[in-house]
C-alpha cells in the first residue's frame, strides 16, 4: 500500500476518493464532504485536483482513531453521475471477493 | 499430541490478556497506529483489503480434534464461517474484527492455540512433515525437536526484533514434505555413524523476490547442540543482516553476500562460544519434552481387512485410497490425506462445519489428531485400514473426499487480490478454473503428479518459484498478467522453475496451463516419466513453443 507521505507527491489524473479502514472491524471506508466516514462508495467526497487530494488526505491521517492507513483512490463518474472504483484492487476493496466465498453471507 | 504444562498455559494466558489491553488502548485511541502495528502484527493480526486477517499457528501441523473445533467456533463467532490454511501451517481469518479479536484469542487460548510469532520480524512458526511420527521409515518423530525450538524461541527477546522474519522448518523423512531448502533453517533429522541423532543443517533459502535454496552449512550437528547451534546462526544474522533495506533483510540475503563458506565460519566461531553452555540440551529435558507427546494405542491389524477386501469393488471408493490413503509405520493403518482442493473451491479454505465434522471424524478414526500440510491440506495421520470405507464416506459427505492429492488440481494458492493488501493479481479465481479444466479423474491420473503453485504478487506466498508449474500474478498497466515458470520443485530435489516467457493475461492462463500439459503428455518418454522430470530432461524450449507459437 503506498503510504500517505509518498502519495503527497502524485498528482492526481482524474477524479479521485480518500479510503481507509475502519480501525475497530476494519471495514472499507470512504471519506465524506462532512469530515466523517461512510462505508459506501456513493457517499465519498470527490476530489479533482492534487491540492484538494492532499487537503483530504490530511483531515483523513488526522483520524487516526477511527481510521487506518488512509490513501487516495481513484475512481470514475459514470455519466449518471455514479461513483465507481477506478481499479480492480479498489472494485475488490468495495464490491468484495471476485469470488464466491465458501460460506456465503 | 504434546500436552501443554502450567508454563505454555499461563504464557499463552497472560498474552492474551496483555492483547486485550493494548486493543482497548488502541480503540480508545490511546495508542496511535503507528505504536499498535508492531503489537497486533505479533499477535497475527494484518490488515488487509477489506478487513483484518488473523492468523493462527498451528506448530508443526499437529491439531487435536479439541482444537479444530476451537478454530471452527472462531470461524463461526468471530468470522464468515470458513478458515484457511497456509503454506506454513497456519490457518487464516479473513474478516476478523479487532474488537472482538481478544475473544478469540481468549477462546484458543482454552484449547492451547494462539497467534503469537505468526507475524513481524521474530522466529516464525516451526514447521514440519505433516506425517512427523507415523511416516514409514523416518529417523525420529521431528515433532519432538519442532516443540524444543517452539519453547526457546516464543517470545525469545534476542529473536524478537530480528531484520527479518525468520522461518525453520524440519523433517526426518528421506522424502521431504517440508520444504526445508526453501526455508531460513531447514533442519534434516539424520543419524551420525554411532548412531547418535542430530541434523544436517541448511541455511539460506526462500521465496519472495530473491529466491534461493538453502545451502548446507553443517553436515551434522549433534542432537544436545541443537540450540546453541541455531542461536549462533541467528546471532550471526541479528548481527549482519541488514535493517535498511526490507528487499535485502533476509538470511538468504545475507549468506547469498558473504558465500556460505564465509558465512559458515561466522556461525562456528559463534557456536564456539555458545557450545557449552546453558544452551546445550540436557537429555532429561529432551525426555521430558518427548514424554509429554501421548502416541496412540495402536492395535495389532491385519495389513488387508476384510472390510478393505469387501470395498475394493466400489470403483469410486479404490480411486480415492489410491490417491489419497498412505502407507503408515504401523501395520493396518493408514495416513490419510484430506483434499481441501474440491472442484471450484478456493484451494485451502473449510468451512467451520466441515472443521466441526472432520474433527468427529479424527475422534472416531484417528485418535483426535489433525495435521496439516504445507501442501494446503489435511491429514487425519493414524486410520485403521478397516475404517477406510467409512471414513471414505463420511468424508465424502461434507464435501472433503476430492481425489486429487498430488494431482494437477491440488493447486497450492495464496489469498491473491481478493483478499491481500500487497498482491497485484488474483490467485484463487485462476485456482479455480484449472481446477475445473482438471476435473476429470481419469485425465488427471493420466497426467500423474503435477504441483501448480499460484501467487498473486512476488512474495510468494504460494510457493511459485517451487511449483512444477509456477504462476506469479503481476500488474501491467493495471491488468492482471501471469509469468509462467516450469520445472521448480519443494522437495528434497528442491530447484527454482525456469521462467518460459513473457507473462500471459488473466482470460489466458487456462488455457497455457492446458497447452503445457498437453505437450507434457506428447513429450513424456513414459507414463511414468512425472512432469517435472520430462522438463528437466529436455529443458523449457518445447514447452515454450507450444505456448508462444500461436500467441
Amino acid at each position: 500500500m503506498t503510504s500517505p507521505l509518498e502519495q503527497k507527491k502524485i498528482r492526481i489524473t482524474g477524479p479521485s476518493v480518500v479510503t481507509a479502514n475502519r480501525t475497530w472491524d476494519g471495514a472499507v471506508i470512504y471519506r465524506t464532504a462532512q469530515q466523517g466516514w461512510s462505508i459506501d462508495l456513493s457517499d465519498a467526497a470527490i476530489v479533482r485536483n492534487s491540492d484538494d487530494a492532499r487537503a483530504l488526505l490530511a483531515e483523513s491521517v488526522a483520524d487516526d482513531v477511527g481510521a487506518i492507513g488512509a490513501y487516495i483512490a481513484p475512481v470514475e463518474i459514470t455519466d449518471g453521475g455514479k461513483i465507481e472504483p477506478g481499479n480492480l484492487r479498489e472494485q475488490i476493496r468495495s464490491e468484495g471477493t471476485t469470488i464466491g466465498i465458501p460460506v456465503p453471507a | 499430541m504434546y500436552a501443554y504444562d502450567e508454563l505454555d498455559r499461563t504464557l499463552v494466558n497472560e498474552r492474551v490478556s496483555e492483547f486485550r489491553d493494548q486493543v482497548k488502548r488502541r480503540l480508545s485511541g490511546e495508542l496511535t497506529e503507528d505504536e499498535f502495528k508492531i503489537l497486533r502484527l505479533q499477535n497475527g493480526v494484518y490488515l488487509q483489503l477489506h478487513a483484518y486477517m488473523f492468523r493462527v499457528a498451528i506448530p508443526y501441523g499437529a491439531l487435536s480434534s479439541k482444537q479444530l473445533r476451537a478454530l471452527a467456533r472462531v470461524a463461526r463467532r468471530y468470522d464468515r464461517g470458513y478458515g484457511h490454511f497456509t503454506t506454513r501451517q497456519n490457518i487464516q481469518f479473513n474478516w476478523i474484527k479487532l474488537a472482538e479479536l481478544p475473544d478469540a484469542l481468549e477462546d484458543l487460548a482454552e484449547v492451547g492455540i494462539h497467534a503469537m510469532q505468526t507475524s513481524g520480524n521474530n522466529m516464525r512458526n516451526v514447521t514440519s512433515d505433516q506425517w512427523a511420527g507415523v511416516a514409514p521409515g523416518e529417523i525420529e518423530d521431528p515433532r519432538i525437536w519442532s516443540e524444543i525450538l517452539r519453547q526457546h524461541t516464543t517470545l525469545h527477546p534476542e529473536f524478537s526484533f530480528l531484520p527479518r522474519k525468520f522461518k525453520i522448518a524440519i523433517t526426518a523423512s528421506e522424502h521431504d514434505r517440508a520444504a526445508i531448502k526453501i526455508h531460513d533453517i531447514g533442519l534434516k533429522l539424520i543419524k551420525n555413524a554411532d548412531g547418535e541423532t542430530g541434523f544436517e543443517v541448511l541455511v539460506g533459502g526462500g521465496l519472495g523476490r530473491t529466491p534461493f535454496i538453502a545451502k548446507t552449512i553443517k553436515p551434522f550437528v549433534h542432537g544436545r547442540d541443537l540450540l546453541s547451534y541455531v542461536e549462533a546462526i541467528l546471532r550471526v544474522y541479528n548481527q549482519y543482516g541488514r535493517r535498511d533495506n526490507i528487499y535485502k533483510a533476509r538470511i538468504k540475503i545475507l549468506v547469498h553476500e558473504l558465500g556460505i563458506e564465509k558465512f559458515a565460519k561466522e556461525v562456528e566461531e559463534e557456536w564456539q562460544l555458545l557450545r557449552d553452555s546453558a544452551l546445550t540440551l540436557d537429555p532429561a529435558v529432551v525426555e521430558d519434552i518427548r514424554s509429554r507427546f501421548s502416541y496412540p494405542a495402536y492395535e495389532k491389524l491385519p495389513h488387508m481387512p476384510d472390510e478393505l477386501k469387501r470395498a475394493a469393488h466400489d470403483p469410486l471408493f479404490e480411486r480415492w485410497r489410491r490417491n489419497s490413503a498412505f502407507p503408515h509405520k504401523v501395520q493396518g493403518y493408514s495416513i490419510v490425506t484430506i483434499s481441501l482442493k474440491p472442484v471450484g473451491a478456493p484451494p485451502g479454505d473449510a468451512t467451520a462445519d466441515q472443521m466441526d465434522a472432520l474433527a468427529d471424524l479424527a475422534d472416531r478414526y484417528s485418535f483426535g489428531e489433525i495435521r496439516v500440510g504445507h501442501e494446503q491440506n489435511l491429514a487425519l495421520p493414524h486410520v485403521a485400514k478397516r475404517d477406510l470405507p467409512a471414513l471414505w464416506k463420511a468424508l465424502d459427505r461434507i464435501g472433503l473426499a476430492t481425489p486429487n492429492v498430488n494431482l494437477v488440481s491440488d493447486i497450492i494458492a495464496c489469498p491473491g487480490l481478493d483478499y491481500c493488501s500487497l498482491a497485484n493479481a488474483r490467485s484463487i479465481p485462476i485456482a479455480q478454473e484449472l481446477t475445473r479444466r482438471f476435473a476429470n479423474h481419469d485425465t488427471a491420473n493420466l497426467i500423474g503428479r503435477l504441483h501448480i503453485n499460484i501467487s498473486g504478487c512476488i512474495n510468494a506466498c504460494g510457493h511459485h518459484h517451487v511449483g512444477h508449474i509456477g504462476i506469479l500474478g503481476v500488474e501491467k498497466n493495471g491488468e492482471e498478467f501471469y509469468q509462467i515458470t516450469i520445472g521448480g520443485r519443494a522437495d528434497e530435489n528442491a530447484q527454482m522453475g525456469t521462467l518460459i516467457g513473457p507473462a500471459v493475461p488473466y482470460a489466458e492462463v487456462a488455457d497455457v496451463i492446458e497447452d503445457i500439459v498437453e505437450a507434457y503428455l506428447a513429450l513424456r518418454d513414459s507414463e511414468g516419466e512425472l512432469f517435472v522430470d520430462t522438463v528437466k530432461r529436455l529443458g523449457v524450449e518445447p514447452f515454450k513453443e507450444r505456448v508462444y507459437a500461436t500467441r
